[in-house]
């Protein structure tokens, strides 16, 4: 009776109808409208060489050195920021599922950089990293660790680095709190078998820790490997893809050329290869979920 | 079991101690310099040395922001986008919850494939990286007329909270026993009015969760408000702050204060909801 019966074969459609009308008309349509301009000559700039191109739009697109760059830096990001996350992560994981009376505290905390909006963390750090006025440059100067000032945002691989930086700050808390929540899932009298067994604390780590966090970690490495693919908004704030197309991610170059040069069927023809990306990680992500139903 | 030694007991407590330490100083040190800037003098900003504890504190840029005095450039900008930001945010939340549960109850008591494959193109939608569409949606919302308005981006907004709002009150709603509808049912209520009168309010923990959840997304989106919006009528404070941040001669100062008031509801929402927000989390990424 829980399920719906013969007389309310009606009632599910009405109930989903909203849902799918949203998801249709404003996700369906769209989608296959990028497709359509991917595939044909829409310039701005040159409104009267209209006309079906074909995969011409992607063919030139892979001839670019641009595009590879693009590429090449957006993999730096997502693989330096997993790196990052996942050893940070871990060990605010571990700190934050130790007894200790500053555990309490510490949880409320690692809620904060998360609730953060992303804009609000990129405009901090980039005040931070201010080459004049910044706090960084005044307290290593203090410390005694630089002689001179850095300019961190100023110089194109550095400057990836610290927007990495930035945006690790805000999203290790989350990474933690999830792999907290499966640490908090291990037995206590495994710990309790390792102890009689004197089991140093690396061993309890890989033998123990580790393979309850596995199922977390995978799913955690693809949602951050989608989110860091897509990256925009912290590079949009804090560099603007400089210096010299230093921190140029690849759904920045698509907006650039969508929306500063308005060449839009080449913004189309990047946001499709950004999005088939995606579409392989969030397939691998739900066959993941499944598997642990 | 094995004896540990006061030796070990008290190098455990160092370890924990000092990563209590540091953890806390790297979360709240940018905090507190967010905070610092934004009531100090523009002359203690700019000093060299920097002074890290400022000789004139000044809340005047608040007062500024909060004056709602049109002819104070960035801080009526500022203080504009929040009530964007708040009556775009809020309209989200409840289009997302309205129809996100709905088709939430609906995919609990429906059977068969049709459903998993239909939950799974929710998913992708939710996951789609706004460039996919962000084109087309920008020519259409031209089209339409609704490029600069608020409602251009409480329509894309609502396509893909939405389809996370189903995803999480799925779960809220599948740990309710069915028993207590059927009950209700028996007692002559049609399945809707079952929903409505039992399932819906034990089901408040979860719609306070998934709507605080829904409104932190659309108060931290920015691509598309960017891209849709440009003057003070429909601007969002995300986008207030990116703008003057991008300007040559920076009011750091007023950023930081525009930065702090931004900050402000999600934060709070975030301690005060703590509890929710976490299972939210985990349940809403980790399980299925």
């Amino acid at each position: 009776m829980s399920n719906f019966n013969r007389h309310e074969k009606k009632l599910p459609v009405l109930l989903l109808l909203p849902v799918a009308l949203v998801v249709l008309g404003v996700v369906i349509y769209p989608l296959l409208y990028t497709f359509w301009l991917s595939l044909n000559n829409v310039d701005l700039t040159h409104p009267l060489d209209k006309g079906f191109v074909g995969l011409g739009n992607y063919l030139y697109l892979v001839k670019q050195d641009y595009f590879w760059g693009a590429v090449g830096r957006t993999f730096y990001f997502t693989v330096v920021s997993l790196i990052l996350e996942i050893t940070a992560g871990i060990l605010l994981a571990l700190l934050l599922n130790s007894e200790f009376a500053g555990r309490s505290i510490l949880r409320v905390l690692v809620i904060l950089p998360w609730a953060l909006p992303t804009i609000v963390n990129g405009a901090m750090w980039r005040w931070i990293f201010n080459p004049e006025y910044g706090a960084l440059n005044a307290l290593l100067l203090k410390l005694g660790l630089i002689n001179t000032y850095q300019s961190w945002l100023g110089k194109p691989f550095l400057a990836l680095n610290m927007v990495i930086l930035a945006d690790a700050w805000k999203v290790t808390p989350l990474v933690a709190i999830l792999l907290l929540a499966a640490m908090q899932a291990i037995p206590k009298d495994l710990y309790e078998a390792c102890e009689v067994d004197g089991a140093g604390k690396w061993t309890v780590f890989r033998e123990v820790i580790l393979p309850y966090l596995k199922p977390t970690l995978l799913v955690v490495i693809v949602l951050r490997t989608m989110e860091a693919f897509k990256v925009f908004d912290i590079i949009y704030i804090m560099t603007r893809g400089g210096p010299a197309n230093g921190t140029q991610v690849i759904t920045y170059y698509a907006y650039q050329e969508a929306f500063s040069f308005l060449h839009l069927s080449k913004g189309a023809a990047l946001s499709y290869l950004i999005s088939l990306i995606i579409l392989v990680l969030a397939v691998v992500y739900s066959r993941l979920l499944k598997s642990e139903l | 079991m094995a004896v540990r030694t006061k030796a070990e007991k008290i190098l455990k407590k160092v370890v924990l101690w000092s990563g209590f330490l540091l953890v806390t100083l790297i979360i709240l040190a940018p905090f507190a310099w967010l905070f610092i800037s934004s009531v100090a003098s523009q002359a203690d900003l700019l000093a060299k040395p920097l002074k890290f504890w400022p000789e004139h504190v000044d809340f005047s840029r608040y007062a500024r922001i909060f004056s709602g005095d049109a002819g104070d450039e960035t801080a009526y900008t500022f203080y504009r986008a929040m009530f964007n930001s708040a009556r775009i945010a809020l309209t989200v939340t409840v289009i997302s919850l309205t129809a996100g549960s709905l088709a939430a109850y609906a995919f609990t008591r429906m059977q068969g494939n049709f459903k998993d494959k239909l939950l799974y193109l929710l998913i992708y939608t939710y996951m789609l990286p706004p460039i996919a569409i962000i084109i087309p949606m920008f020519l259409i919302m031209s089209k339409l007329g609704l490029l600069d308005t608020i409602y251009s981006l409480i329509i894309v907004y609502s396509s893909f909270i939405t389809p996370f709002v189903v995803w999480l009150m799925r779960g809220f709603l599948a740990t309710l026993p069915v028993e207590l509808e059927e009950a209700a049912m028996v007692d002559g209520l049609t399945r809707m009015q079952a929903f409505f009168r039992v399932i819906l309010p034990l089901a408040v923990p979860g719609l306070v969760a998934t709507g605080i959840f829904a409104f932190l997304m659309a108060w931290d989106e920015f691509m598309y408000a960017l891209i849709f919006t440009s003057s003070i009528d429909a601007k969002t404070i995300s986008v207030a702050i990116a703008e003057f941040s991008g300007k040559n001669a920076v009011d750091y100062g007023m950023i930081a204060a525009g930065g702090v008031l931004a900050a402000l509801p999600p934060v709070i929402l975030a301690l005060v909801f703590q509890k929710y927000i976490i299972s939210g989390l985990t349940s809403g990424s980790v399980k299925g």
